[in-house]
């Protein structure tokens, strides 16, 4: 009886908890950006300060929605899978605030200047392709979207995520200065993501090949 | 003995279906909350907020600082709006005090500015180690506000207390074979733990040319706003070159050299395309990766347009007449 009955607040469906849990969780830390640039306590250099947040949160939540598929396929687990959305999703939200606050804050809408950074500054054009690749996937990332291309389409689009992190990161490890041990972490991360995925297609293969004997 | 209480009416009891309903309603919002409080928590983690927050200088509570006498130098005084202090001592570049621009503020205590020896070797009459507190007895100190341009595009106004670096060359007598000056940071990896990380080459030396060393600009700053130099912001003594980018300041200074040959600076032998061993501020000539045409002063949002030689030119242009300055930038 409880369980045909509409759940309260939650979403029906095992797991109810996940996706609203993740969504806000990945809503805090704007939140906590936003408050402090209120209360003025985002230090002395409060524009560089949020670019910087908002990169990051941008990056390490597109690389959680990458990790899902393979943390599902070391552990078996399924919950992962479900809250890749809503982490690309989340990604997604900062790396278009990322990109907002550099554009309209950081150089006031100067579209010369802007332009100038674009065609002559490597780690912004880099950027700027990452967030631009990112379009099409949170654009087709509703149910409807996944029907109207088909799930083979859908799937192949999709994995411009990876090509995303991969500039996400080059931009990480162009900016800084000096100290390369924060986006090499990313890059390992990703570096261990691609490794997963890139066992799982050679396991693959051979099992087919296995099966078919004769490769002709 | 005790009495069981009165049971509630049947009216009052929940049914059944809704007493199951609360407890899953109750294990949602536990999980929700935990889900959405562990993957908050770990993204602020990741962003070191804790570190930001935690940073007790913001407070107020930077350790007080000796006063120091000084006498206002109206001819070394741009007439602009000062930095706040907190902003010039929490806003750092002092990667032996940590990499953030946070970090030295909250770790400069290990910093220790007394006692302090400067060793003075090279070039020069006499070789000697000088107690700091000696050699400042030989100078009066004065107040100079001036532009800080750092090379990552921010920029801040100082008030500084120090003496000009040509006093103490003069009274050091460089032999005529000294062409330029070098300086070094103290090496001292419990003082400043940041030197246990091989992010540059330690210890930091900067150098400048000898005629910019005697230029009427540089200083040897002692304090800022009326104070004696906090750690973070190169306690107890350093180099202050308005018109070139902030690095070429070197802080913490325990030698100066004086040398026929360039000397090898850190950043500059670290990343030759990207800091000269000259760095003066040029909005012509771009960083590789990023713009010096503008600026962002702390405490402002829009960018303004950076002066060539930070505003410095009339001052200083003639020292590098005939020299190509997009090469030796």
């Amino acid at each position: 009886m409880a369980a045909s009955s509409p759940p309260l607040l939650f979403p029906a469906g095992p797991l109810p908890w996940l996706v609203p849990g993740v969504v806000t969780g990945c809503a805090v830390p704007g939140v906590a950006i936003a408050s402090r640039l209120l209360r003025g306590t985002l230090g002395a250099n409060p524009v560089a300060e949020a670019l910087n947040e908002l990169g990051l949160l941008a990056l390490v939540l597109l690389l959680a929605s990458l990790a899902c598929t393979p943390l599902k396929t070391l552990t078996g687990w399924t919950w992962p899978i479900r809250t890749r959305k809503a982490l690309g999703l989340a990604g997604f939200s900062y790396a278009t605030l990322h990109l907002l606050t550099y554009a309209l804050v950081d150089q006031a809408l100067d579209l010369r200047a802007i332009a100038k950074d674009l065609a002559t500054r490597p780690f912004i054009l880099v950027g700027f392709a990452a967030f631009l690749l990112l379009v099409p996937l949170a654009v087709t990332s509703t149910p409807r979207m996944l029907k109207r291309l088909g799930f083979a389409r859908w799937k192949r689009l999709h994995r411009l995520a990876y090509l995303t992190a991969v500039l996400g990161v080059i931009h990480f490890f162009l900016r800084v200065k000096k100290d390369v041990t924060e986006p090499a972490v990313y890059g390992a991360v990703l570096a261990a993501l691609f490794a997963v995925r890139l066992a799982v297609l050679v396991k693959e293969r051979l099992a087919r090949s296995a099966r078919g004997r004769s490769p002709g | 003995m005790s009495r069981l209480p009165k049971e509630p009416p049947a009216a009052a009891i929940t049914p059944e279906g809704l007493y199951l309903r609360r407890r899953e309603f109750i294990k949602n919002a536990a999980l929700f909350a935990g889900t959405s409080a562990a993957l908050g928590g770990g993204l602020l983690g990741l962003l070191g907020s804790p570190r930001a927050t935690k940073k007790a200088p913001a407070d107020g509570t930077i350790p007080a600082q000796p006063r120091i006498e000084a006498s206002p130098a109206p001819l070394y005084t741009v007439d602009e709006p000062l930095t706040p202090y907190d902003s010039v001592t929490t806003y750092n570049n002092f990667y032996e005090l940590g990499l953030s621009k946070s970090a030295p503020a909250e770790n400069a205590g290990t910093l220790r500015p007394r006692p302090w020896t400067i060793t003075v070797e090279g070039e020069v009459k006499q070789e000697q180690r000088l107690d700091l507190d000696t050699l400042l007895g030989w100078f009066k100190p004065e107040e100079r506000v001036y532009r800080m341009r750092c090379v990552e595009a921010w920029s801040m106004v100082i008030p500084w207390l120090g003496f000009p670096l040509a006093a103490l060359v003069k009274r050091l007598e460089p032999t005529s074979r000294a062409k330029y000056v070098a300086f070094t940071t103290l090496r001292d990896p419990e003082q400043l733990p940041g030197q246990n990380r091989d992010v540059l080459e330690w210890p930091y030396v900067e150098g400048l040319r000898m005629d910019e060393a005697v230029h009427p600009l540089t200083l040897l700053a002692v304090g800022l706003y009326g104070k004696a130099l906090p750690g973070q912001n190169g306690a107890p003594l350093r180099l202050v070159v308005p018109w070139k980018y902030g690095f070429k300041g070197i802080k913490s200074i325990v030698k100066i050299r004086f040398t026929e040959q360039q000397p090898k600076a850190t950043w500059n032998s670290s990343a030759p395309g990207e800091y000269g061993f000259y760095a003066n501020v040029n909005p012509a000539v771009d960083h590789p990766r990023w713009s010096q045409a503008t600026e962002r002063r702390i405490g402002e949002i829009r960018r303004r347009p950076t002066l060539p030689f930070n505003g410095y030119a009339d001052a200083v242009a003639d020292l590098y007449t005939g020299m190509d300055l997009r090469r030796s930038f």
